[in-house]
């Protein structure tokens, strides 16, 4: 009976080919599959659902069973935990998004197992994904004799070639660079170790560098170890000056940008020693996808702000990373590749200009009383905005009314913005500098100390084939033009502590001796 | 048993070796051959000028602007880096031993030496950089495992062996947008690809009518059904027409 039973069981296992994967937990995860996962990933695995045309990167093939994030050798399989990784973390910088909070254990391990269904090399059963041995990260990884061995190698592996002499990703084949399918991709900015897509420590990093990114340019580095090219901790060195490149800590986003007030001159060079004792305001952007022909691919990530004034003047610095002092020949190759990949809501064919990077910087042409400010995507008919708009090529600034992303009002350069720029090796970094008074009060906003004003920023790569309403952007935040402090700043709160606290005990006292008295008269 | 073992692992070594040593051994006394020319007509198109000035050390192996060298038309008007294989015609069972010694790709001046090979099923790849700058080689398999490895200095990787047959399997290095090289990969010793003189030769084949297909990268495939007995040498000549 029992014998009988077993050989029904192994029958029924050998004629259904996906028991080993368990029937139940694929045909659960097909159902959380197609309600969350196919809107990109599409109904049959492929990376194209509805939504892939409006994403770069484009979302994961699961039929080729290629992944970027593994713990295993380049070319192999990725391990379970590997996919459950990505599933639950996201991959940072990207449109996926972390599942561990949107969906129960059980939906992601079943949708895990699902979408291995996708491909036959999960099943072939001659696949045998093995982990790589990976050592342990050696002490001392922050301090400069890591660092400076880290950087040694980073140059003597040509990390540079993509990612550039600083890490910004602008290296000489940055370009050129694609992924399997042959969708433009950029090498990663080491600088924004946030928007790694495995992870930003240093042992992420080092494991990448060892799996290598399967499916784009960045190679496995493994090979280097067993031929005794560098040894595990020079490779540790090297993923260690990588995260070095990035602040400790992800940046937060603060809503108020201080403007300190300092005696004297301002800084109006963008390279000024004094901006690095500047409180640094970190922004991130997105892509401007309200108005006609909208734009999925914004190329300025984020941009960092800090701000100064004397009494007199105020200086503000932009600084934000771009691959290309836009335009530039050597990256048509790119932009071309961009153009011919993004969905585009433009009639005709699109044809390469060379197109300069732009960043503006807007206001409200008056400083509102209330909670009341402009639309924010550059003001509208009733309501206009004051902008500072710098370009690399010809290279300026000017100052001018817009209302509406389509209408611009070049105001009179005489009381317009001055502005300084440098591109360093992927970055730009642009001082502006104006009165805080102007006589176009009507038009031109007139800072004042001490109030919230509303501030946005807009900022184009050229390279990326961005112009008009094809930018990045910010919503409204406020900078704020501090006071030198008064001694009395700090006085008056403890005279206050001290009274309010005075009153409070006499209050008590009293009420003690009348509930003393009380309870006397009782007696 | 661990002597055992080891007995055992010499005896198929040695067996690998002495067939590995004449690939298609076995029916090399009264093999055929299938030989001919590959053919090109009408105007070749010109080959892109790639820019090498961020590798000095590549271009200074060339006197003259390198091109790549996606349509080669010889002198005596055949096509070069065509891929010649027996795609149909073998008996379905027949087993082929693995050579045991390697296929070498080379990266010198910054392109792939040879640009067009064939390699069988298992067969080792020794991916060699002779230019001591950074190349990466990236293998592009539907069928197989696409890889992905880093040779930032003079050396020789070798991979192991790919898993299926694969018509072809492309490679591409990222660092220079340039360097493309595909690998037929089959079950079978029956390919060739063709050279400056445009000629491909297949030996050892059991008599069969076979279809011989010739692939190359831009102008896609052409094929010639050849009958062939035992001993007998056979010209099939293939055409490419430019589009």
């Amino acid at each position: 009976m029992r014998v009988g039973l077993i050989g029904a069981l192994a029958v029924f296992l050998s004629v259904s080919p996906t028991v080993r994967l368990s029937a139940q937990d694929t045909t659960a995860g097909k159902t959380v599959y197609v309600k969350w996962c196919a809107g990109c990933h599409g109904e049959t695995g492929d990376g194209k659902g509805v939504a892939a045309l409006y994403m770069l990167p484009r979302p994961r093939d699961f039929t080729g069973a290629v992944y970027k994030i593994r713990t295993t050798a380049s070319g192999q399989l990725p391990t379970d935990a590997d996919l459950m990784r990505a599933i639950d973390e996201g991959l940072p910088g990207t449109a996926m998004p972390a599942w561990q909070t949107r969906l129960s254990d059980g939906e992601r391990r079943n949708v895990m197992a699902y979408l291995k269904t996708f491909s036959s090399f999960f099943s072939d059963t001659s696949q045998h994904p093995q982990l790589l041995k990976f050592s342990s990260e050696p002490g001392g990884g922050t301090g400069a004799e890591a660092l400076r061995v880290g950087r040694q190698f980073y140059d003597s592996i040509h990390c540079y070639k993509c990612h550039g002499p600083q890490g910004r990703g602008d290296g000489p084949s940055a370009p050129d660079l694609k992924d399997d399918p042959g969708q433009p991709i950029l090498a990663a900015d080491l600088h924004e170790n946030w928007r790694f897509r495995g992870g930003a420590t240093a042992e992420d990093i080092y494991r990448q560098l060892r799996t290598g990114l399967d499916g784009t340019p960045m190679p496995s580095f493994s090979d280097l170890l067993d031929q005794k090219f560098l040894t595990e901790e020079q490779l540790w060195r090297v993923a260690q000056y990588v995260r070095s490149l990035s602040p400790p800590k992800a940046p937060e986003v603060r809503d108020v940008i201080h403007a300190r007030q300092i005696a004297g001159t301002l800084p109006v060079s963008p390279d000024d020693s004094a901006w690095s004792r500047v409180d640094d305001y970190y922004f991130p952007l997105v892509g401007q996808i309200i108005r006609k022909p909208r734009w999925f691919a914004p190329a300025v990530a984020a941009i960092w702000v800090q701000a100064l004034h004397n009494g007199n003047a105020i200086a503000v610095r932009l600084t934000w990373d771009d691959r290309s002092q836009s335009p530039d020949t050597g990256w048509n190759k790119y932009t071309r590749r961009l153009l011919q990949t993004m969905a585009s809501d433009d009639s005709g064919p699109q044809t390469l200009a060379p197109w300069p990077d732009q960043l503006a910087v807007q206001f409200p042409p008056k400083i509102p009383e209330g909670m009341e400010r402009p639309y924010f995507l550059m003001g509208s008919n009733s309501g206009s905005v004051y902008q500072w708009r710098w370009r690399s090529a010809p290279r300026g600034a000017v100052a001018g009314l817009a209302r509406g992303i389509d209408r611009f009002d070049t105001l009179p350069p005489a009381s317009g913005p001055a502005a300084r720029a440098v591109w360093d090796h992927g970055q730009w970094r642009v001082v502006f500098t104006r009165t805080l008074a102007t006589a176009d009060t009507a038009n031109e906003l007139q800072f004042a100390v001490g109030r919230a004003i509303p501030v946005a920023f807009f900022a184009w790569d050229g390279s990326s084939a961005e112009r008009d309403t094809r930018m990045a952007l910010s919503t409204w935040y406020f900078l704020a033009l501090d006071q030198p402090t008064p001694p009395g700043t700090f006085i008056s709160p403890v005279i206050a502590m001290v009274v309010t606290l005075g009153l409070g005990m006499l209050v008590v006292v009293r009420a003690q001796r009348r509930d003393g008295r009380r309870a006397a008269a009782r007696g | 048993m661990r002597k055992l073992g080891s007995a055992a692992a010499i005896g198929a070594g040695l067996l690998v070796w002495a067939l590995g040593s004449t690939p298609g051994a076995e029916a090399a006394l009264d093999g055929a051959t299938v030989t001919g020319k590959v053919k090109f007509v009408g105007k070749a198109p010109a080959n892109p000028v790639i820019d090498m000035s961020e590798e000095a050390k590549c271009a200074a192996k060339y006197t003259t602007p390198p091109r790549e060298l996606i349509v080669q038309v010889n002198a005596n008007g055949t096509l070069a880096n065509v891929f010649v294989y027996v795609k149909t015609g073998l008996p379905a069972d027949a087993k082929y031993p693995t050579p045991a010694t390697p296929v070498e790709i080379d990266q010198n001046g910054c392109m792939y030496h040879p640009r067009v090979f064939g390699i069988m099923v298992g067969q080792t790849l020794a991916i060699k950089n002779s230019d001591g700058i950074l190349h990466n080689i990236k293998a592009l398999g539907k069928k197989n495992r696409p890889f992905n490895i880093s040779q930032p200095t003079t050396m020789t990787t070798n991979r192991p062996g790919f898993a299926a047959v694969e018509v072809m399997l492309p490679f591409a290095c990222n660092v220079h947008g340039w360097m493309h090289a595909f690998a037929g990969v089959l079950s079978h010793p029956f390919y060739s690809a063709t050279g400056t003189d445009g000629s491909y030769s297949i030996k050892g084949l059991p008599p069969g009518t076979y279809t011989i297909e010739a692939w190359h990268e831009k102008y896609g495939t052409q094929t010639a059904t050849v009958t062939v007995k035992a001993a007998e040498t056979k010209t099939a000549d293939l055409t490419f027409t430019a589009k």
